[in-house]
């Protein structure tokens, strides 16, 4: 697909998305919005220990409550799926809870009213009695700790390599993931320096608008799932596997989302709502209030302790990475972080050697899973953290300590994959003009100090993934895409509309995209870790083209001209002798990829590369420690952007969310209770925290094996924000922060020592 | 429990309904299927749920519907009852100023009620008067960008009706 050169019409142009209209007038057609009739609502009993073993469940006075349908637990979920155990990577996580709760504010017990109020009241009603046991919050400790959260590991049968975990007992680690490129021990025997750190990320959460929301509803011998996810196809064959149904009796439907970030994957409340449906033979509504969200699923808290042996003329020559993630109770999907992300634990720097170890730890904290970058921010925090160290210690400018490192084209990462449409060195670049970086700074006066870091991260797409899309023609000409990546804001719609426009000769406005339903939509991995733009792109632009060859012949066969564009209906026309007939083109795409080896070694680990960056230049009043950022630079190399505004607006997205996990966002626990479960304790960023001057950079790029040239982008501009403000810090008041979040409070600590 | 019958003006028409003593504005809108006022944290932080009761905003996930007896309550749905989009919205679709849309009409209201008061807000002023309503996806800038862009096409029809 080699159309560098090519002029295109649709793919480029800066539309508004094709929702748009529904979503400025409050009519979009989000989950939240359905109301099934008969439907019940279900309210969650949690658990109120960490750790523990269920000795009772009173759920009398709560049945006996007035206008409640039902009360459920564990162990009537039995009746419907007799192995309720759920996940995509292990298969370790209940419907409810059976037998133990692993942390607080499990599901172990609902209750079903007409009234979600009743509901409500009624789970206050019920009482559970635990035996405690040990337990264990920190990653660290989770490594030796005699407090074993699962008795045995249960790693799901679909990835052959995770096998080997079958059966494994007394242990927390859930996945264990090793990379050894040459002989790291000889070059740190042999350097002119070594320098050691480690940093500590918190466990944050992604906090949705729309909160987490399914609906379930039995129809004949089969059940519809109305939900708020990012993975339909997914969620069908999950809740198929556990009911023992064939997939095609599972139909799952999905709207516009109020947003993800990755809090919307896998299976959230899909499985409990559809047993409850089974088991009430009603339409089953749940959904979470903002606090339960919390309770539900989060981003891996993390320890990385990293080493770097570096050379006389400050050339990085090996490194050695030991990164824990903090899983909590339940795996999700950090066993595929722990890989999938852990294998890029060196950076974007040319590294002739290096040792990796990642583990996945299981701890007794709601469960940890992919949020916004997929594990990687929390590696790009520690990488970059650590390189601006060097440089300081090195009396290096950091930018040059960069650029001297830097991982170039034509050159192999760590797992031996050549580098190839990387534009790592055109990020760093651009980030260095945009910051004016060999310009003069102005410092600051009195006790307001300022500084100013940059930094760059990079990603390897999660694979191998399967996308599969179909493009349909009607017989007036008018277009219908069929795809299942799901919208949740990032204007997917509107991209993979003006894919097909582009290929078919057609407005991006005249195509109708049908929302994610998995009786009619193929099936998609999922809308996750930015894959959906190369991946289901292709996918889509296969199926117009499929569709424009099957036009092209009918037009041959007619003796027309070649090409069909612009005479559709007339072809369908003389074909059928009437307006009659569909088209249907069909796309799938699943890129070449090869397994790692035993050592972590592959030379085609990752479809594509997404690679960004961000500055900084802040303000530090050092007499509180409070912070303000005064500009924010933001680059990424995303290829060639399908639509520059929706792609600008993303960038922009991606690091002001960051900036919530750099400053201010942090879960705090108590006794494995999240203390500050609401949007009064736990700060995400509005209006007034944004710096005021943004600005976003696409960087000159071209990504060979993506569509029109594209690439993903919605994590990349979360890569470099957290070491880039960490950095200004130390520029401004001379103090350095290894944990997030620096907050004001933090800032004043190692300014002024724990003095009052 | 018992439920009572209230009177109010949803988006200039008159409506009647019962409500419980414990209905919140949302669930109310919710019954009469307007789901553009929305609850998500649940505790008046985010400005999901904003809608205007005597041309005033309100929190209506806190707001008891009882209290709208005899009152005028505005929601986004009622903007563009004349099939045309007002010139907020039409600025926050020139402008990319949302991506999922959730917190969308919120901000909406919010700024018309802004620019209803301050016809040319600065920048400050509007960060001020916005800080109420959250956005996770974070499309700030772009709403910033919308407020300017909405005030001069304010400006600019009533300047066509003179």
């Amino acid at each position: 697909m080699g159309d560098k050169t090519m002029t295109t019409t649709e793919v480029g142009r800066s539309l508004p998305r094709l929702e748009a209209r529904q979503k400025v007038t409050g009519r979009a057609n989000y989950t939240h919005n359905l109301k099934l009739p008969g439907m019940v609502h279900a309210k969650v009993f949690r658990s109120t220990v960490p750790h523990g073993k269920i000795l009772s469940i009173d759920t009398a006075e709560a049945a006996s409550y007035p206008g409640v349908a039902a009360v459920v637990t564990g162990k009537d979920i039995l009746d419907v799926v007799p192995e309720p155990y759920y996940g995509p990577a292990f298969h370790d996580q209940p419907i409810l809870a059976l037998n133990k709760v692993r942390y607080v504010g499990e599901p172990v017990a609902v209750v079903l009213a007409d009234d979600p109020r009743i509901a409500a009241e009624a789970v206050e009603l019920i009482d559970a009695v635990y035996e405690e046991l040990p337990a264990v919050y920190d990653e660290t400790e989770a490594m030796t700790s005699d407090a074993v959260v699962h008795d045995e590991l249960k790693p799901a049968g679909t990835f052959p390599d995770l096998k080997h975990l079958n059966g494994r007992k007394d242990t927390n680690i859930a996945l264990d993931f090793h990379l050894k490129q040459g002989h790291a021990d000889a070059a740190f025997a042999s350097a002119a320096h070594v320098f050691a750190h480690s940093f500590q990320t918190q466990q944050t959460m992604h906090t949705p608008m729309e909160p987490i929301i399914s609906l379930a509803e039995p129809s004949g011998d089969r059940l519809i799932i109305h939900t708020a996810s990012q993975s339909p196809s997914f969620v069908r064959s999950e809740v198929a596997r556990l009911l023992g149904w064939s997939e095609n009796r599972v139909q799952v439907k999905v709207g516009h989302l109020g947003g993800g970030f990755g809090a919307k994957l896998y299976i959230k409340l899909e499985a409990l709502v559809a047993a409850l449906a089974l088991l009430c033979r009603r339409p089953v509504r749940l959904s979470l209030s903002m606090e339960e969200q919390f309770y539900t699923i989060s981003k891996h808290a993390s320890t990385f302790h990293i080493k770097s042996a570096v050379d006389k003329d400050g050339r990085i020559t090996a490194r050695k990475c030991e990164v824990l993630w903090n899983g909590g109770a339940y795996a999700d999907i950090g066993p595929r972080v722990t890989q999938k992300s852990g294998f890029t634990a060196t950076g974007p720097y040319d590294i002739a050697a290096a040792d990796i170890d990642s583990y996945a730890l299981y701890t007794n904290r709601p469960p940890a899973g992919a949020l916004r970058g997929f594990g990687i921010p929390q590696l790009v925090w520690a990488y970059e953290s650590h390189t601006d160290l060097i440089a300081r210690e090195l009396g290096m400018d950091p930018v040059e300590f960069r650029r001297r490192n830097i991982l170039k084209d034509g050159r192999p990462h760590v797992t031996g994959t050549v580098m190839k449409d990387a534009a790592i060195d055109a990020v760093l670049e651009t980030l260095a003009e945009r910051m004016r970086w060999s310009e003069p700074f102005d410092r600051g006066e009195g006790t307001v100090k300022r500084g100013r870091g940059v930094a760059i991260g990079f990603k390897a797409c999660v694979s191998p993934t399967t996308s599969v899309a179909t493009v349909t023609v009607a017989a007036d000409g008018s277009v219908t895409l069929h795809h299942a990546t799901v919208d949740m804001g990032q204007g997917s719609d509107t991209a993979m509309a003006q894919i097909v426009a582009e290929v078919l000769g057609v407005r991006t406005e005249e195509i109708r995209v049908v929302d994610p339903d998995t009786d009619v939509t193929p099936y998609d991995m999922a809308t996750l870790g930015s894959r959906s733009t190369f991946h289901m792109g292709n996918a889509v632009r296969k199926a117009a083209e499929h569709a424009r060859t099957q036009l092209d012949d009918m037009a041959k066969s007619l003796g027309m001209a070649e090409t069909a564009a612009g005479r559709v209906k007339e072809v369908f026309r003389r074909t059928y002798g009437m307006q009659a007939g569909t088209v249907v083109g069909v796309g799938t795409y699943i890129p070449e990829y090869v397994s790692p080896n035993e050592d972590g070694l592959s030379d085609n680990v990752t479809p594509f590369w997404m690679i960004g960056g961000t500055g900084v230049e802040v303000e530090v009043d050092t007499e509180t420690g409070r912070t303000k950022l005064l500009k924010m630079v933001n680059a990424a190399d995303l290829g060639t952007a399908l639509n520059p505004r929706i792609v600008e607006t993303q960038l922009s997205g991606a690091a002001i969310m960051q900036l919530g996990f750099t400053v201010s966002e942090e879960m705090i626990l108590d006794g494995g209770q999240v203390t500050n479960a609401s949007l009064a304790d736990y700060k995400i960023p509005g209006i007034k925290d944004i710096p005021p001057v943004i600005e976003n950079c696409i960087v000159d790029a071209h990504t060979e094996t993506g569509p029109f040239g594209a690439k993903g982008v919605g994590e990349s501009a979360t890569f470099g924000v957290s070491p880039a403000v960490a950095e200004a810090i130390q520029d401004a008041c001379g103090v350095r922060l290894t944990r997030l979040p620096m907050t004001a409070e933090a800032i004043f600590h190692a300014l002024h020592g724990d003095k009052k | 429990m018992t439920k009572k019958p209230i009177k109010f003006v949803l988006n200039g028409r008159e409506v009647q309904a019962f409500v419980s003593p414990d209905d919140s504005v949302v669930d109310l809108l919710r019954e009469l299927d307007h789901f553009g006022a929305r609850e998500s944290c649940g505790q008046g932080l985010c400005g999901c749920c904003t809608v205007l009761i005597d041309g005033v905003s309100v929190t209506g996930c806190l707001e008891l519907a009882l209290l709208l007896d005899g009152k005028r309550i505005n929601t986004v749905e009622g903007l563009d009852a004349d099939g045309q989009l007002s010139a907020v919205q039409q600025a926050f679709i020139d402008t990319g100023a949302f991506q999922c849309g959730f917190c969308t009409p919120g901000f909406i209201l919010m700024i018309e009620q802004l620019l209803d008061e301050n016809p040319d807000p600065t920048d400050d002023e509007a960060r001020d008067y916005l800080s109420g309503n959250l956005c996770r996806c974070a499309a700030y800038p772009e709403i910033l960008s919308a407020v300017r862009n909405a005030a001069m096409k304010r400006k600019t029809a009533q300047g066509a009706d003179a």
